[in-house]
């Protein structure tokens, strides 16, 4: 398998050649935008077939993406931020319309005030359209997530994107095994719709009116579709182990067995986590890691046979809900453990938001706030790391 | 103009059964776009009376393949349609010629939609745009929109004590799309059929991107009887409010001449959204729209003159 050093954007960027998908419609946006023109070069030098609609904003990006994927395609787009906002009505009608569209997202705050850097609260905001997602920790794993995403979504009926944090991920440099061309297609197969707009002797009605009487059914389809996408991760995700040696589960587990001070994260943090998890473990501390890498649909389940022994849980949130509540990962954590006997202790860390660092030291004070809130309880439920108070 | 005979043999591509109000002329100009289309013909719509009245689910009137994404995105929409036909073409997987419609009323058109419709005209997909011009968002409720004239009554431009309706003119669609420069651009009335299905058919094949703004007069919004909507549509023509044009290439042509003079007021004074004009503290927004249509006609037909040699 061929070995090249790759950023995260053009990691994805090749993942999408591979794919060769039938249509990609698209819009720049930083740090996104490289995805876009790199994909846009593809098409220039006729090393893929596909039709790339050079759209004029992300809503349209998204609205002819669903016109393509209703016409049968396998289609494909790329966003950030503003884009993924502004797609925001679209996400909506394309999960509704079940139509299995892969977004390569690359994490960014939200305006105001406008801010280019990486943050969480763009996909977390989705995270109620019924899209699939993947937060993937580097370039490795976002450049195979995306393939199992098409194969996961084709199998679905349901939108799925993949995300690597801005910048962070998506503009550095880092070794990437390959697949073949062959590879790809041989795993991710021949795009096989159930329905398409083109085929004028059976024609089709999509995205009626639909009231009181059918509504319902629609959406209760659409959540019990939603139901069914754990297992069809573990099994693509097994699959795509099988074949080229790389697992991948709904999270992963960094030492997490015998440890009891744990911390969950998503994203870029987790791999310094689990630096912050070594040293930890140095100073005498059972430090363990839980990384989200899917986020929709949310493994509640699976978190908490894993987490429902632990004797304090800090979740490292990189967007926050408004709620007063905490972040979104760490309200959804708390809500599964709710179900479990034990009720494991459960705090929440604010971090990074706008792109701010956070390095091993502010990780490893968690743990250490961990060992102090395991013996009193915990002190205080929502913290922030690394701003100004 | 397409041969009747001919177009005929398509069937019906919009049925009976759908649930605009009666005399509403929006479904006859779905239907004679779709005579001349013909059955290989994918249809989007943006949300708006035509849509809500043509597909409630479990029902539909569509018998070709038709999809409704949202308000303001029909020309996107269908771009993504035309798109993955050209893959497929390329690929080898479609060999048929197929057409593409998407249709949009004034709201969506002029409004919330035109950046997507701009956007897909000049990145000059294969299509045809349809606006169905009822001069105002009729599916809300009648309000307002960057359509509806100078004087009119709506519900968020009332005729109140103090102010007469709509105080601005309307905004010229059909000259913003022409600015385009894309291959046909057009305004038809269904009053005059056979002129809107030759525009369709000439729209069809011109090998780009295509735009037709038909008007639709609607007896809800328009307060006129609903077996009036035709004559409206005609006395629009008549009196110059809507001129039936087309530039074809960049060449103006107006396709059709009023024989004889018809005053604007006989145009405004069968419909009840123009009725507090006539009161004689409002009657200069009769003159001024008179303005309004005067210098439009003129400017028509100088252009039509400059590419008349
Ligand atoms: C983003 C968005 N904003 C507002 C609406 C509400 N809405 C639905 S149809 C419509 C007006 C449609 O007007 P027009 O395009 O003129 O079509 P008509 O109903 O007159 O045929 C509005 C405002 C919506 N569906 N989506
Ligand atoms: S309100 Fe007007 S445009 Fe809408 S269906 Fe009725 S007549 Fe037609
Ligand atoms: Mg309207």
């Amino acid at each position: 398998m061929p070995m090249k050093a790759l950023t995260g954007n053009e990691a994805m960027a090749e993942a999408m050649r591979q794919i060769n998908p039938d249509v990609v419609a698209a819009y720049p946006i930083t740090p996104a935008t490289e995805v876009v023109q790199l994909f846009a070069n593809f098409v220039a030098d006729g090393r893929v077939d596909t039709e790339f609609v050079a759209v004029e904003s992300e809503h349209s990006a998204l609205s002819a993406c669903i016109g393509a994927a209703a016409a049968g395609g396998r289609v494909m787009t790329s966003t950030s931020s503003q884009g993924l906002a502004l797609m925001h009505e679209m996400l909506y009608i394309a999960a509704a319309l079940r139509l299995p569209i892969v977004i390569c997202g690359i994490n960014r705050s939200l305006s105001a005030p406008i801010n280019i850097h990486c943050d969480h609260s763009d996909t977390m905001g989705s995270r109620e359209s019924g899209w699939m997602h993947i937060f993937a920790e580097e370039s490795q794993e976002a450049y195979d997530s995306i393939f199992q995403a098409i194969k996961i979504a084709e199998r679905a009926y349901l939108p799925m994107i993949v995300s690597t944090d801005g910048f962070i991920i998506s503009h550095c440099m880092q070794r990437i095994d390959m697949l073949e061309d062959k590879e790809v297609q041989d795993f991710i197969g021949e795009c096989k719709p159930h329905h398409s707009l083109l085929l004028t002797d059976k024609p089709y009605t999509v995205g009626p009116l639909s009231l009181q009487d059918y509504y319902f059914e629609h959406k209760r389809q659409e959540i019990e579709a939603m139901m069914q996408v754990a297992p069809i991760i573990d099994e693509v995700g097994k699959e795509f182990g099988d074949k080229f040696g790389r697992h991948y589960g709904l999270f992963e587990e960094y030492k997490l067995d015998d440890a009891d001070n744990i911390i969950m994260a998503a994203g870029s943090a987790a791999g310094t986590a689990k630096v912050a998890v070594d040293e930890a473990r140095d100073k005498g501390i059972k430090a363990g890691l839980l990384r989200i890498r899917v986020m929709r649909p949310f493994p509640y389940k699976q978190i908490q046979k894993v987490l429902k022994d632990k004797m304090i849980i800090s979740v490292l949130d990189r967007s926050d809900s408004m709620s007063t509540m905490g972040g979104p990962l760490f309200i959804e954590t708390r809500a599964a453990l709710y179900d479990t006997e034990t009720h494991p202790p459960i705090c929440d860390y604010i971090y990074g938001l706008g792109g701010r660092e956070i390095d091993v030291e502010n990780i490893l004070s968690v743990f250490e706030k961990g060992e102090i809130y395991k013996k009193k309880g915990v002190e205080k439920k929502l913290a922030f790391i690394g701003v100004r108070e | 103009m397409p041969k009747l005979k001919e177009v005929i043999k398509n069937g019906n591509l919009f049925t009976a059964g759908h649930r605009a109000c009666a005399g509403c002329p929006g479904p006859i100009i779905i239907r004679q776009a779709l005579m001349v289309a013909g059955p290989n013909t994918v249809v989007t719509i943006n949300t708006g009376c035509m849509e809500v009245a043509s597909s409630i689910d479990p029902f539909t009137s569509w018998n070709v393949p038709f999809m409704h994404e949202a308000f303001e995105n029909s020309a996107a929409a269908i771009t993504g349609v035309e798109a993955c036909y050209e893959a497929f073409k390329k690929k080898g997987k479609i060999k048929k010629h197929m057409n593409f419609i998407a249709f949009g009323g004034d709201g969506s058109s002029y409004d919330i939609g035109l950046q997507a419709l701009s956007g897909a005209i000049e990145r000059e997909h294969r299509f045809l745009y349809i606006c169905y011009d009822n001069q105002a968002y009729m599916n809300t409720g009648i309000q307002r929109s960057s359509a509806t004239p100078r004087g009119s009554h709506t519900t968020t431009s009332p005729a109140g004590t103090v102010i007469p309706g709509k105080i601005q003119k309307r905004k010229d669609l059909t000259e913003i799309i022409a600015a385009h420069d894309l291959p046909y651009a057009a305004q038809a009335s269904p009053g005059y059929w056979n002129d809107f299905m030759k525009k369709v058919e000439k729209a069809l094949n011109c090998g780009g991107p295509s735009f037709i703004n038909v008007l639709s007069p609607c007896p809800l919004g328009w307060r006129h009887k609903a077996d009036e909507s035709i004559d409206i549509a005609k006395l629009a023509v008549q009196s110059k409010f809507w001129p039936l044009y087309e530039v074809e290439n960049g060449k103006y042509k107006i396709t059709y001449k009023p024989r004889e003079e018809v005053d604007i007021e006989e145009f405004l004074k069968v419909q009840g959204r123009f009725a507090h004009l006539f009161k004689p503290e409002n009657r200069h927004i009769i003159d001024e729209l008179r303005e309004d249509i005067n210098y439009k006609w003129d400017r028509l037909e100088r252009l039509e003159r400059l590419y008349s040699d």
